[in-house]
């Protein structure tokens, strides 16, 4: 889904290759997680299919890289219109931390050893993330890395609270009946 | 790494509250240690007793190996002075002294020539990033630049030790960077422990390592 955008956005940038795609999508949005060949032809296939992109040029020879790609204007319409719309926040209740707690709770195990566990996992991930943006040479892989430094903050701050706050939960969870949130 | 600042088994109670019981900590040289912990926890007492503001009621503190929390008042003000610097939330800086005498205070306190200490505070402001602020007072200094001052002041007379309890706490998270960045830098360059309290884990996550203290323990 991401990945489309960010191709397309790289088009409207310049007509491209699939090689050069990655490459450049690597660089700018990669990071830790480069993203495969295989997905980048998907992705473009699908994107030629329904028309936001097209093939400009086809180049004698083997492989899946002679075709050279470029952004229509319903791909360029259709960027306009992803790039205005905020996307949802993330579900939370859905979140691992959260169905470990409450299975935890449920079943008797030591919910705030969990707890602990994982806000020293947290804690060393900031500490990692930290150190590497105080390395890294310029400001977008400083933001990059800002940006999971403050998501895990958030997980953090929430580990710190639901801590505060598990013997209320635990009661809530054992009765399955709401408790007075005081 | 020797410890440079240890304390051992520390209790403190204030009252009935019983703000420590039986916590520990210890800091290299150039070593910066985060202590996190739930409000209430006790850690800005730990950090008082052993930064020797405080005496707690048992277990000990040392500097080099030397006891300092049993010292008698004076000797433990005088102690403060030379071998360690503060960095607190807000309002530690002199309202009525501009930014650089605020920042020559610890050398001017300690006997340094005016001039020399003045020089000195300005070459530090310039380090932060303040070249223009030196003449300005508290009062016309935005946080994050008060901040940095009172980092400065903390630094110039290159303590063994500093000692900062929420130092980021009235700053936004650019602002905050900024003088979690400066400090580290510093701490690294003249070898100076740091003790931070925080609550902020971005904060924390500054540090080499991270104490947490609970229910006065850590
Ligand atoms: N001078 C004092 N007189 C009486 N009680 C005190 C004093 N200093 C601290 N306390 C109490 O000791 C306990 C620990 O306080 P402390 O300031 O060390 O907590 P803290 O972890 O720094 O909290 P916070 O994160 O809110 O700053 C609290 O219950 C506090 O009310
Ligand atoms: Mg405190």
């Amino acid at each position: 889904m991401t990945v489309s955008y960010a191709l397309l956005g790289l088009l409207e940038e310049a007509d491209r290759h699939g090689y050069d795609l990655k490459q450049s999508y690597d660089r700018r949005f990669g990071a830790a997680r480069p993203v495969r060949f295989g997905q980048i032809y998907r992705t473009l296939a699908q994107l030629t299919r329904d028309g936001r992109i097209e093939v400009t040029a086809v180049e004698s020879g083997a492989g899946p890289d002679r075709k050279r790609y470029a952004i229509t204007p319903e791909g360029v319409a259709d960027l306009d219109a992803w790039l205005g719309e905020p996307a949802e926040p993330e579900p939370m209740l859905q979140s691992v931390l959260f169905t470990k707690v409450v299975l935890a709770l449920l079943s008797g195990r030591p919910a705030a050893t969990f707890l602990d566990a994982q806000r020293v996992k947290h804690l060393d991930a900031m500490r990692e993330l930290t150190a590497e943006r105080r390395r890294s040479p310029g400001t977008q892989a400083a933001m990059l890395a800002d940006y999971r430094l403050f998501h895990i903050e958030a997980d953090l701050r929430w580990i710190d609270h639901a801590e505060a706050r598990l013997a209320a939960l635990a009661e809530e969870v054992r009765d399955g009946t709401p408790a007075d949130r005081g | 790494m020797a410890p440079l600042l240890t304390g051992v088994d520390l209790h403190k109670a204030f009252g009935r509250t019983r703000a420590l019981r039986g916590a520990g900590l210890t800091v290299a040289a150039g070593e910066i240690v985060a202590v996190i912990g739930p409000s209430g926890s006790g850690k800005s007492t730990l950090l008082r007793c052993l930064a020797a503001i405080i005496a707690p009621d048992a277990g000990e503190v040392r500097l080099d190996g030397r006891r300092i929390d049993d010292l008698p008042d004076r000797t433990r003000t005088g102690l403060r002075r030379s071998e360690f610097g503060f960095v607190f939330p807000f309002g530690q800086l002199v309202p009525e002294l501009p930014a650089a005498e605020n920042v020559a205070l610890p050398l001017l306190l300690a006997g340094a020539p005016r001039r020399r200490s003045l020089a000195a505070a300005r070459d530090w402001l310039t380090r932060l990033g303040l070249p223009d602020a030196a003449d300005r007072r508290p009062a016309d200094l935005s946080g994050g630049e008060a901040q940095r001052v009172a980092l400065a002041r903390a630094l110039i007379a290159r303590p063994r030790v500093v000692f900062a309890d929420e130092p980021t706490g009235a700053l936004d998270s650019v602002a905050a960077d900024q003088v979690m960045d400066l400090l580290v830098d510093a701490a690294r360059a003249q070898r100076t422990g740091v003790v931070l309290v925080t609550h902020e884990p971005r904060v924390s996550a500054y540090a080499d390592r991270t104490v947490l203290v609970r229910d006065g323990a850590a």
